[in-house]
């Protein structure tokens, strides 16, 4: 091979090395292993499809997916609105100290799942949280309001609230200061309210981007593990109410030992996501048809 | 347009905004000014008080409540330091690992020809959509052939080259590396490896600082690999032993607050120094792609 054209592959190569040794391996070896069971790293026996079949009877799965599922779309409907509000306020003409304001609320953000997750724990206590003063005090919540114990995915949500707020409306304050100032002035010129330029200038300004927020925001929802975990002192809670699919994924795994059954999960999880992504790229395009 | 900006609406409109956000970030700093607190306060009285304890003292506190212990215990008695350390070095070496890995190869996916390359493309960018979680339990097992588990090439390699990475950098180099001035550089003779390391890289320094920042935060945080992967407590890094702390010590909420603290205030600090770069940086593709 002459010099030129082994360039690229040295360029290549630490990359691919690593890539294909700790990604494309364990991605083929995933197909394979949710084919068998096992009993941790050691011993293992092929049966086919049936960690999917069982996966499909298994309640403790569909319940995970629920919690999931509600914890996912609380924290989209919550957050992202918020976000979007925070980000307009940031972007009001003329505001000073936008730096300052942006730099708070994104912090959050630096601070790990783990880390979050015990602060919170402590937070959300009944009688003694400082939450539950604070609400008591404020607007008289039951001291006594059990959040770990009966509305985990309520509290996993106002967790996830206070660390990933800001960092959504970052991306949305970037994308505000991508419209066109002459063309929201021309909109005012022509008596357009508040509401109506909102809706009709900046809303299709901002789209691609809502769509990626709203993209990025349910796949790491989906991926909630830490948090609940952490906060319910490494178990599911009373009755299950904090089990996730990944905290399932690690409890099938590293638990019980049936690495199988973990990867069989991994797929379902996969599947889920990868078709999240489908149905916004398909909505995505659609729509840059349409204008 | 200055009076348009000064007008009576405006202002009120600004002044409303000004509130609506101060009131947002006092929610926001809320949690970190109670941590700080919590950690200072000794376990007898730790729920007696929001903040910190009220009393006779000077500034109207209590300051026999008000104790710097759970600190010396972190740091002398349960060695929390070694833990810092572990994420510094684990964090680091893994972000410059990967910066430079993906660095060299999304710049050769988006500049240079050679077979394969669009194979290569293809895959990269399948491979953003795989969750981490479902390579859990393959990786674990991966690692257990290799005998790697319980080592610090178990927290380390695996981070190593994530295809996110490449995909930013190939995008990074397409937008700011133009063809033209690799074109020069090959016709005065300079070869690839020169061409990128002397044209390329200096033309994608933001993306080579966003991207360490990402890492090594990425790193940092993460709980669920070394968690997997490490069996000795003398390897573990933040995220594991603050969880380890939680427990062992379940009622030392003070012990707990002080851990955390010491483990999320580097970041912050580092936050507070990068903040610019880092959120322009972490923006700049999601706008513009």
């Amino acid at each position: 091979m002459s010099k030129r054209a082994a360039a690229p592959w040295i360029l290549m190569t630490p990359f691919l090395a690593i890539f294909g040794v700790f990604f494309i391996y364990p991605v083929v070896r995933a197909l394979t292993l949710s084919c068998e069971q096992t009993f941790g790293a050691g011993h293992s026996e092929f049966i086919g499809l049936a960690n999917f079949r069982r996966l499909a009877d298994d309640p403790l799965f569909w319940k995970a997916l629920r919690n999931t599922t509600i914890f996912t779309l609380g924290s989209v409907l919550v957050q992202l609105p918020l976000a979007l509000l925070l980000a307009l306020l940031l972007e009001t003409p003329g505001l000073r100290g936008r730096r300052i304001f942006r730099v708070l609320l994104f912090s959050p953000a630096m601070v790990g799942v783990a880390f979050a997750a015990v602060i919170f724990a402590v937070v959300f206590e009944k009688r003694t949280g400082v939450l539950n003063r604070v609400l008591h005090s404020m607007i008289g919540l039951d001291l006594d309001y059990a959040w770990l114990q009966d509305h985990v995915m309520g509290a996993m949500i106002v967790a996830a609230l206070w660390m990933y707020t800001g960092f959504n409306m970052v991306f949305f304050s970037a994308a505000l200061q991508n419209v066109r100032t002459d063309v929201v002035e021309a909109a005012t010129i022509d008596g357009a309210g508040p509401w109506s330029r909102f809706v009709h200038v900046i809303v299709p300004a901002i789209r691609p981007v809502a769509g990626f927020v709203v993209l990025l925001s349910v796949i790491g929802s989906f991926q909630l593990f830490e948090l609940p975990y952490l906060m319910l002192n490494t178990t599911a809670g009373p009755d299950n109410r904090g089990l996730t699919v990944v905290m399932y994924l690690y409890q099938a795994g590293f638990e019980t030992g049936d690495l199988g059954y973990a990867s069989a999960i991994g797929w379902m999880l996969t599947i889920l996501l990868v078709a999240i992504a489908g149905v916004q790229r398909w909505l995505a395009r659609a729509e840059g048809v349409h204008s | 347009m200055i009076a348009l900006l000064n007008s009576p609406t405006r202002r009120t409109r600004r002044l409303l905004a000004t509130i609506l956000l101060a009131a947002a970030c006092i929610v926001t700093l809320l949690p970190y000014v109670w941590l700080l607190c919590a950690s200072l306060k000794s376990n007898s009285i730790f729920f007696d008080s929001l903040l910190l304890p009220g009393g006779d003292g000077p500034l109207g506190l209590n300051w026999s409540g008000i104790t710097i212990d759970h600190y010396i215990r972190l740091f002398r008695d349960l060695d929390f330091g070694r833990s810092l350390v572990l994420s510094v070095f684990y964090s680091s070496v893994t972000s410059l690992l990967a910066t430079l890995a993906c660095a060299m190869a999304g710049y050769a996916l988006a500049r240079l020809r050679f077979r394969g390359k669009w194979l290569i493309t293809t895959i990269v960018l399948g491979a953003v959509l795989i969750p981490a979680p479902l390579l859990l339990a393959p990786g674990y097992l991966l690692l257990y052939k290799l005998s790697l588990l319980d080592t610090m090439a178990a927290v380390i390699l695996p981070a190593a080259a994530p295809a996110f990475g490449v995909y930013l950098f190939r995008q990074a180099t397409i937008s700011s590396v133009p063809p033209e001035l690799i074109e020069s550089a090959r016709i005065d003779g300079a070869g690839d490896l020169k061409t990128f390391f002397v044209i390329a890289l200096p033309l994608l320094r933001p993306m080579v600082g966003t991207f360490l920042m990402i890492t090594f935060l990425g790193v940092w945080n993460n709980f669920i690999t070394p968690q997997v992967v490490l069996q000795d407590p003398t390897k573990f890094p933040v995220a594991v032993s603050i969880a380890q702390l939680r427990g062992v010590y379940y009622q030392d909420y003070g012990l707990q607050m002080a851990g955390t603290l010491a483990a999320i205030f580097p970041l912050l600090a580092l936050f507070a120094f990068l903040q610019r770069e880092f959120i322009a940086g972490l923006t700049a593709g999601a706008v513009k792609a």
